[in-house]
């Protein structure tokens, strides 16, 4: 689960790891107000969107369709101005936010649809001497929690790690002792920090380790870090997202979900405890079991077409999640056809074929429906549907299916 | 022969007397799985479908049946200490088949595993089969067919349609173990084709992978000096787009890396037989034969 920045830094502070001042606003007045309050020669005024590469990103409306182009493919230099901006004084707040707030803001990381802007971030401006990286996040292979930093602070890691991967810095943390205070150390030396930055650093490194385990992140990450004038080592932005296994530990932080930032169907199918992903394809999927699902969008791309979702109904679908599942489907103008493929374990084939029949007579079907089902009750399952006075069209494998539904998506286009 | 579990596997069951626990146990008594005991705390003393004993703690349960092998059907918030309680107890092989542990909770687990001398298949996964022998987990058992194919994969009903496939072409298995589909599982690809590569009665092995991790790249790296059986590859989620989760949590390509196009070019570069559709898998198999 995603959270927005300012949400990120309370957690930050709650937990003893530098953040400079800040007010979260959702008007101009109150941009001002909170500007006035942090004082100061500059202020910085931040959209609050999940997306990364804010700085670069523009506003839908402010430029040109070629702008915005520019902006997903990741340009430098791009007219019109971004989604955080640094301002002198109230008013000057007040007319950033308030020229933000509403608007949808397009970076390299939200697609070509965008993010709405609903709050902006007003923090204090800070004396930056050197910009830095810092990221906590899982090391699959080890099994492990890796620290990074590098140099390069304010490039986007990745790419660091694609054109100069020896400038990241590595250390995990053991799963009994923790990390280390020598750990920290060599990433602060490793760093080339010395003196009070040096100091400034590995107190960060640690609040910043001990946030991630007590927090449950899934990921932390600080780009840039920064290093003022003063040699305080404080997070310039910060991007964090929780272990959606652990939510239940952290009600507090369930609490900090935003709706607005996801897909609305993908928020429906939460409801009924479906795995559901929107894709940009035309042919609906539903499926038990996510490798199932994966392969089954596949092997529609393998017979020319594309899947419009990611969809697992899970191993106990019943007749009420299946109905929804049909009801997300359709309710997505782009599906021109629907593959159902089961393969029962848990789940029996006749039930949910009963399921599908129910949820087709409840919703109607406008549309070409492929049902394959293997495995437990197979026919039990295909007697009902073959029973059906329903124009379902029933398969006998995976690809029979794929094929015919592809097929009939065609043969309604070309009718 | 067969890799991990056989005939003479004596499996115990932590959440035996929960809905999930008491029907796949049920399950898995009637494919002929010798299921010795079970284990709820609390309820040690009753006995389980007029069979099988159930006992306070793991510890009682080994020492009072033999148990060797435990699969566990505990809820999330609990599963970790499940699954040290089995090693603790000496148990050789432990199988979480529940799906949700934080990833919190799996580090401490992995790094107590390894430092002992257990195995472990999971966790979110179906468990593992040994067709006409032994069920452990959540596999349907009427589409297995005793035979010399191994089948390893990351998920449940994916790994059922390759094994439909097979079993319908009349190509039967050696055993079939689903690794499960979070970022931390006990035994990887190249875990289960060292195995299969011992086994001397697997002949050809289907690895199935899926988008998210470098599993896949270290199981191929290691078959492509090692393995001297021929693998037929399957990857799922070509289709599938970067930053999004597709369901599983470790099914996820962050930051470019993961992606099936990177899998199959170290399935190819190892010599693996491809399989691009999944409807192939099975057919891929029978012509190497």
């Amino acid at each position: 689960m995603k959270i927005h920045e300012y949400q990120a830094k309370q957690i930050l502070a709650r937990h003893g790891v530098a953040v400079l001042q800040g007010h979260v606003v959702t008007t101009a007045e109150e941009a001002a107000t909170a500007a006035e309050k942090l004082g100061g020669p500059v202020v910085v005024v931040k959209s609050q969107v999940h997306a990364g590469g804010r700085g670069k990103g523009r506003f839908l409306g402010d430029v040109s369709d070629a702008d915005i182009q520019a902006v997903l493919a990741g340009a430098e230099e791009v007219p019109g101005k971004g989604g955080v901006r640094v301002v002198k004084g109230a008013a000057a707040a007040a007319e950033a936010a308030g020229d933000m707030l509403g608007k949808t803001l397009v970076t390299k990381q939200t697609g070509a649809e965008g993010s709405k802007v609903n709050t902006v971030y007003i923090e204090a401006g800070c004396d930056i001497a050197r910009e830095l990286y810092l990221g906590v996040l899982l090391d699959r292979d080890v099994g492990k929690v890796v620290v990074m930093a590098s140099v390069e602070g304010g490039t986007e890691i990745e790419e660091v790690a694609e054109h100069n991967p020896e400038l990241i810095l590595k250390v995990h943390a053991d799963p009994i002792t923790g990390l280390g205070a020598w750990q920290a150390r060599e990433l602060a030396f490793g760093l080339g920090l010395t003196g009070a930055a040096y100091k400034s650093a590995v107190k960060f490194i640690l609040k910043l380790y001990t946030a991630f385990m007590a927090e449950d992140c899934a990921m932390a990450e600080i780009n840039p870090m920064v290093v003022t004038g003063a040699g305080e080592v404080v997070a310039l932005d910060c991007k964090m997202s929780f272990d959606e296994n652990a939510m239940y530990r952290h009600k507090a932080n369930l609490e900090m979900r935003d709706f607005d930032e996801e897909e609305p169907s993908e928020i429906e199918a939460g409801k009924y405890d479906l795995s559901f992903v929107k894709l940009d394809g035309n042919i609906g999927c539903m499926v038990n079991g996510a490798g199932l699902a994966m392969a089954t969008m596949d092997i529609i791309k393998f017979y020319g077409s594309e899947p419009a979702n990611f969809l697992d109904v899970g191993g106990g679908a019943t007749e009420e999640k299946v109905t929804a599942a049909f009801k997300i489907i359709t309710a997505d103008p782009a599906v021109e056809g629907i593959f159902v493929n089961i393969f029962g374990g848990i789940m029996k084939c006749d039930v949910i074929a009963a399921g599908c029949l129910a949820a087709v007579k409840e919703v109607g079907l406008t549309v070409p429906l492929v049902v394959r089902l293997a495995g437990t009750n197979v026919e039990e399952g295909k007697k009902l549907l073959n029973d059906s006075d329903l124009a379902v069209i029933s398969a006998d494998s995976m690809a029979d299916g794929a094929q015919k539904i592809v097929n009939a998506v065609n043969a309604a286009k070309g009718a | 022969m067969s890799i991990l579990v056989n005939s003479d596997t004596r499996l115990l069951c932590q959440g035996i007397t929960g809905s999930a626990g008491s029907y796949h146990c049920t399950q898995m008594m009637a494919y002929g799985t010798n299921l010795v005991a079970g284990v709820t705390p609390g309820k040690g003393g009753q006995v389980f479908n007029s069979k099988v004993p159930i006992f306070n703690s793991v510890k009682e349960a080994v020492k009072e049946t033999g148990a060797n092998a435990s699969v566990i059907f505990v809820p999330p918030p609990f599963a970790a200490d499940a699954i040290l309680e089995a090693i603790d107890a000496g148990i050789e092989l432990v199988i979480p088949i529940t799906e949700g542990i934080p990833v919190r909770d799996m580090i401490a687990v992995k790094a107590y595993l390894d430092a002992s001398g257990a195995r472990m298949i999971g966790p979110n996964c179906p468990g593992i089969i040994t067709p006409g022998q032994c069920k452990i987990g959540i596999m349907p058992g009427h589409i297995h067919t005793p035979g010399r194919i191994g089948v390893v994969s990351r998920s449940g009903t994916l790994t059922y349609e390759a094994v439909g496939q097979l079993t319908a072409l009349g190509l039967g298995q050696s055993s079939c173990i689903g690794i499960g589909g979070d970022p931390i599982i006990g035994t990887r690809h190249i875990d289960a084709m060292k195995l299969f590569n011992d086994d001397p009665d697997t002949d050809i092995v289907v690895m199935i992978g899926e988008i998210g991790g470098s599993a896949e790249e270290e199981a191929a790296a290691w078959a492509k000096d090692n393995m001297n059986k021929p693998v037929v590859g399957f990857i799922a989620g070509a289709t599938a787009p970067p930053g999004r989760r597709m369901g599983h949590a470790g099914a996820i390509i962050s930051g470019g890396s993961g992606t099936a196009e990177a899998k199959y070019a170290a399935m190819e570069e190892a010599g693996f037989h491809l399989s691009r559709s999944p409807a192939e898998m099975g057919k891929t198999v029978q012509g190497l034969l």
